[in-house]
This record gives structure tokens, C-alpha cells and sequence, in this order.
């Protein structure tokens, strides 16, 4: 499906990766410096499954993420100010510090919410979809969830609405091979999480979560499908995650060997950069000039989030209801 | 006035609002050609057309996230679970997501969907297809929990549920289908947060709601012929709940009893009576009882069930207590 890429789309691509490599590096590091409550689930080394998918949507294109969602927000196109003052619990962020690290969201690009629950969002991806589908417009809804939903009833009842209403939503899986603690063959006894699609008579394809490249050509197809009444696709993309579950899991149950050969040897940015230079799409100076932009934003969106006022304690009775 | 069912008035309160704003649509199990397992969408498929009046798979989470992802994007749903008892499937969309995504995004959308669905016992449907659970709902921030009792309450409440923008859980009871009453031929909606004083009295006060308000005004006739009379205040809508009108009656009586025919233990019931206890303490003269089913399952054979369901001599029989 050799689609021919634009350089303007290789550097809003790696440009995207970078700036959820920066902003997740610097949630970690403020994590453990105490700055930030709670705790957070970081999206470090894969990058590649956000970017690649939300470069093929539009800015009125839905997604709804995961507990492990920093890196879907950024992708679509989330502020990093009201990101960081989010994960601060500060009155400035995105909802107003009454959802934290595993709800941002920012409904005016599409951003439909991060989700606590292992398998909560793909139902309302269907809606979306479905609002979209009825409304007329050719606006697509993406779902973004791990391999340990698609052992939830609502992988299951999701995809198969999908299906048979033939809606236009893109089921995402990142297959990051563990369901927290659990290795997806102790979870599961397939291997491909793609071919489930073909139970609801939908696509489903598998391919390497850590290809920018490829995943985004595979999203933009099912994509362009979903907006041409096409239906709905499963795409798994495999990837790894470079820290635990949680910052502060142990992380006791993957092989040390592993994790170093995924981090130093199958890194997506790592990878597309030399993939970027090698086909001369691109100079060095270019991509580092790109790394010293994305550093300074950063820098200036957690001086922002710093600098921003903590919610009124009495907000917490706000934002239940619409008030007539 | 015309008279109509309980079901037709559920009906012409729904063929109302898809007719007023196209937003509105419908979505549930055999809610289609089949017109809904109790009839409540009766020829509104024929009359409206597939998009608007959708069958599902039997996908009770399927079913609830599209509402929700569906009244996030700009629709207004009016999704239907078939039994109140069928929720078990649904619960975590209801619990996690229906109710707390505007909170979590602080603020930032409104959900305009009504959950319909019945409850309730007295058909020997045994203990999977009969129970009242409204205080699942009730104890969770963020829905608003409707219960009508008769023909003009259930479409006023309906159409007030689905202008609403808030997540409304709308739980009919399947012992009213059938039950007749007048219903003007005008465009009325009933506030959510109206109690209805159904009785005037001067010796006591009976608090209930659904079903068994009906039980209440048959106990309150028999005892108005031994000279006791009695309040009857329907609350119809559990949350928000109208606490100027039951304090109200306490403090004109001082003589409570809640009735309801879900099961006691953490019933709604409970809840009533801490607001009394809480706000109108000096105006009671006797302790506040309770008239309820036991805590047990729903039973199947007919002596069983009705030994299950409160019933006029529960409720003479704790009036007379009350009185002393």
C-alpha cells in the first residue's frame, strides 16, 4: 500500500514521538521528585501506536484512550500547559484537576477522554461513531486499549456492534504483551490479537507497534475506509512498554534482558530517526533543531503547570450536574 | 380527560420527542419491530425508521456505552435495558463512565441520556426478571433516578428525562403496564424533583414511589374508614430528591412511614429516613418505620412472591404501630 508520505508528515510524525518522549520522561522524573499525586502509568516506548494513528485523523476525528494515555492526548493534538497542570491537579488543566493523570481529556480536538477501566472506551467509541454515522458527517471515532481488554465483554459487544452497524471506528489494541503483571500467553491463547476481527466479520491486521511508518499507513487505510461507510478495523500493533505498569511497579515479571533489548534495539524513535536520516528525508540538524524546540516547549509547559493556581478546595461539588 | 395506559403514555411521550428533535433516537433489545418486550416502542420503528429506532445485540454494555459515547457527541439517546436486573451486565458503563465523565473532565460535556428500563415484581418472573434496585442509582453522583407510578407521571417524566442533559436512569414498573389513567393531549413535562402530595391526611405520612404508591392510597382509603388519615406523597423522582415537600408533610404529621418494595437492608428507604431523622427530627413524634420486602431474592411461586411484596396490611399494620 506504498503511500507516499510528505516530508511535512515525517516531521509532524517525529516531532509528535518527541514531545511524548519529553513530556512522559518528565512526568516520570517529577513523579519521583513528589511534584506530581497519584500515580501514573507512562507511555515510554510507544510512541509509534499514537503517532502513527492520529496522524492519519483529522482534528474533528474522535479518540478515547486508555489508562496509559499521555501519549494518545499529545498525538491528537493536546496542550502540554493544560497536560502538565492536569497531572499537577491544578485548576488550569484540562479538567480542571478533577481527573488526573488517567482522565485528561480535551473534547475540542476529539479527545473524548483517557479511561480508567481496562476495556471502558470501546462502547463509547461506538457511540461516537454511531453520533457521527447519524449526524451525516465523515468524522471516524478511534478506540486505543491494551491486549488486556480484548479479554473484556466489551471488546467483545463493542466490536461486534461495530460490525454489524458497520460503524466508522478503528479498534486500536497496543499489544504491549503483558496485562499488567500477565504475559499475554497467560492471558490468552492466540497469539494475534488481530484475527479475533474476523469472528465479527470485520479487517483485523497485526503488525510491529514500534513502525511509525507502518502503522500510520495501515490507520490511514482503515481510516479512509471507515469515512467511505467501509466499517469498522482491528488493527494490534505489538509493542513494549519501557517501564513497569505503574512508575513504582517493581516490574518482577518481565525479563531484564528483554526490556533492554526492546529499549536499546527496537526503540521507536531511535528507530525512525535513523529510518528519517538513511532515506535522507531529513538532516540531523533538522531533527535536533526539532529535539530543542520540543525540549523548550516542555520546559515551558510544566513552568506553566508550576506556576498555575490549585483548584478552590469547595470545587470539588462543582461539574456533577448541568444545573438548570 | 382521555384516558391511556401506562405503556401507551410511555409510547406518546417517546413518538413526542423523536418527533420534536431529531437528536432523540432509541436504541435496546427488541425495541424495533417488536415494539420493546412490554410494548413501551410499539410502532415507532415502523413510524420513524431504522436509524432512529435501533435493535441491538443482546450487548447490555454495548448498549449503555453508545448512549454515552453517542449523548457526548451532540445526540440525545434514549437507550433502553430490557430489565432493571439485566444492569449486572452493564454496571461498570453506568458506574464509571455514565455517571462520572463529566465530573472527571471536569465539566467540560454534558450527557443527555435517559437509561429506561423496568422493574419490579409481581408477575412471578422470579428473582433474574423482578427486582427494584433504584438504590444502585441513587448512590451514584451524577444520574438522576426516575420512578413513575402512573400514566400522566411517566410521560411528563419522560420527556423531562430526555430534555434533560444530564444521565437520567428511568425505571418503569412492569406491574403498571396495563394501569389506566388521564393523560392531557398537551405538551407537558413533569420537573425532575417534584414530589406529588397524592393524599392530604393529618395522622401520618406514607413516603413511597413506583408500584407501591398504589398499595399506599389503597391502605390509606381503608384506613380513612376507621377514621386515621393519612399522607401519600409519591417522591417520583428519587435523585434529586424534593425534600421540601416530605419535610413538609413530617412536620404537619410528626407520623412516618416509607414504603418500598425493594429490599430493606440499604434501601432507599434508609436514605429518606436520614434526611427525616436528620431535618426534621423535632417534629416527629415516634420512631419512622419502614415498609418493605425482606432481604431476600425475589421468589418465583405466586404465595412466595406476594409474601415478598408489601402489600395494604403491611402498610395498616405499620401505620397502626406508628400511631401507637
Amino acid at each position: 500500500m506504498a503511500v507516499q508520505i510528505e516530508k511535512g508528515k515525517h516531521l509532524d510524525m517525529y516531532r509528535t514521538m518527541t514531545r511524548i518522549r519529553g513530556f512522559e520522561a518528565n512526568v516520570e522524573r517529577l513523579f519521583a521528585e513528589g511534584k506530581i499525586p497519584g500515580f501514573v502509568h507512562l507511555y515510554l516506548g510507544e510512541e509509534a501506536v499514537a503517532t502513527g494513528v492520529c496522524a492519519a485523523l483529522r482534528e474533528d476525528d474522535y479518540i478515547n484512550s486508555t489508562h496509559r494515555g499521555h501519549g494518545h492526548c499529545v498525538a491528537k493534538g493536546g496542550r502540554l500547559k493544560e497536560m502538565f497542570a492536569e497531572i499537577y491537579g491544578k485548576r488550569t488543566g484540562y479538567c480542571k484537576g478533577k481527573g488526573g493523570s488517567m482522565h485528561i481529556a480535551a473534547v475540542e480536538k476529539g479527545i473524548l477522554g483517557a479511561n480508567g477501566i481496562v476495556g471502558g472506551g470501546l462502547t463509547l467509541a461506538n457511540g461516537a461513531a454511531f453520533s457521527a454515522q447519524y449526524r451525516g458527517t465523515d468524522q471516524v471515532a478511534v478506540c486505543f486499549f491494551g491486549d488486556g481488554a480484548t479479554n473484556n465483554a466489551t471488546f467483545h459487544e463493542g466490536i461486534n456492534l461495530a460490525a454489524l452497524w458497520n460503524l466508522p471506528v478503528i479498534f486500536v489494541c497496543e499489544n504491549n504483551q503483558f496485562g499488567m503483571s500477565v504475559p499475554q500467553k497467560n492471558h490468552q491463547k492466540i497469539v494475534d490479537i488481530s484475527i479475533r476481527a474476523q469472528a465479527y466479520g470485520i479487517p483485523g491486521i497485526t503488525l510491529d507497534g514500534n513502525d511509525v511508518v507502518k502503522i500510520y499507513e495501515t490507520a490511514l487505510e482503515a481510516v479512509n475506509r471507515a469515512r467511505g461507510d467501509g466499517g469498522p478495523t482491528l488493527i494490534e500493533c505489538k509493542t513494549y512498554r519501557h517501564k513497569g505498569h505503574f512508575q513504582g511497579d517493581p516490574d518482577t515479571y518481565r525479563d531484564k534482558k528483554e526490556i533492554k533489548k526492546w529499549i536499546t534495539e527496537r526503540d521507536p524513535i531511535q528507530k525512525y530517526r535513523e529510518f528519517l536520516l538513511q532515506s535522507q528525508i531529513v538532516s540531523e540538524k533538522h531533527l535536533e533543531a526539532i529535539d530543542k524546540e520540543v525540549e523548550e516547549e516542555i520546559i515551558e509547559a510544566i513552568r506553566f503547570a508550576e506556576e498555575s493556581p490549585l483548584p478552590a478546595a469547595e470545587e470539588t461539588l462543582e461539574d456533577v450536574y448541568v444545573e438548570l | 380527560m382521555r384516558e391511556m395506559t401506562y405503556v401507551q403514555a410511555l409510547n406518546e411521550a417517546l413518538r413526542e420527542e423523536l418527533i420534536r428533535d431529531e437528536s432523540v433516537f432509541i436504541a435496546g433489545e427488541d425495541v424495533g419491530l417488536y415494539g420493546g418486550n412490554l410494548g413501551v416502542t410499539r410502532g415507532l420503528f415502523q413510524e420513524f425508521g431504522q436509524k432512529r429506532v435501533k435493535d441491538t445485540p443482546i450487548s447490555e454494555a454495548a448498549i449503555v456505552g453508545l448512549g454515552v459515547g453517542a449523548a457526548a457527541t451532540g445526540l440525545r439517546p434514549c437507550v433502553e435495558i430490557m430489565y432493571v436486573d439485566f444492569v449486572g451486565c452493564c454496571m461498570e458503563q453506568i458506574l464509571n463512565q455514565t455517571s462520572k465523565l463529566r465530573y472527571m473532565f471536569g465539566g467540560k460535556i454534558k450527557l443527555p441520556l435517559v437509561i429506561r428500563t423496568q422493574g419490579g415484581a409481581g408477575f412471578s418472573a422470579a428473582a433474574h426478571h423482578s427486582q427494584s434496585l433504584e438504590a444502585f442509582f441513587t448512590h451514584i453522583p451524577g444520574l438522576k433516578v426516575v420512578m413513575p407510578s402512573t400514566p400522566y407521571d411517566a410521560k411528563g417524566l419522560l420527556k423531562a428525562s430526555i430534555r434533560d442533559d444530564n444521565p437520567v436512569i428511568f425505571i418503569e414498573h412492569k406491574f403498571l403496564t396495563d394501569f389506566k389513567g388521564p393523560v392531557p393531549e398537551d405538551d407537558y413535562t413533569i420537573p425532575l424533583a417534584e414530589a406529588e402530595l397524592k393524599r392530604q391526611g393529618e395522622n401520618a405520612t406514607i413516603i413511597t414511589w413506583s408500584y407501591m404508591v398504589h398499595v399506599a392510597l389503597k391502605a390509606a382509603e381503608r384506613l380513612a374508614g376507621e377514621g386515621i388519615e393519612v399522607e401519600v406523597i409519591d417522591l417520583r423522582t428519587l435523585k434529586p430528591l424534593d425534600e421540601k415537600t416530605v419535610l413538609g408533610s413530617v412536620e404537619k404529621t410528626g407520623k412516618v412511614v416509607i414504603l418500598h418494595e425493594a429490599c430493606r437492608t440499604s434501601g432507599f428507604g434508609a436514605e429518606v429516613a436520614a434526611i427525616i431523622g436528620d431535618k426534621a427530627f423535632d417534629y416527629l413524634d415516634g420512631p419512622i418505620k419502614r415498609v418493605t420486602a425482606p432481604d431476600t431474592p425475589v421468589p418465583f411461586s405466586p404465595v412466595l412472591e406476594r409474601f415478598f411484596m408489601p402489600d395494604e396490611e403491611d402498610v395498616i399494620r405499620a401505620i397502626h404501630e406508628t400511631l401507637g
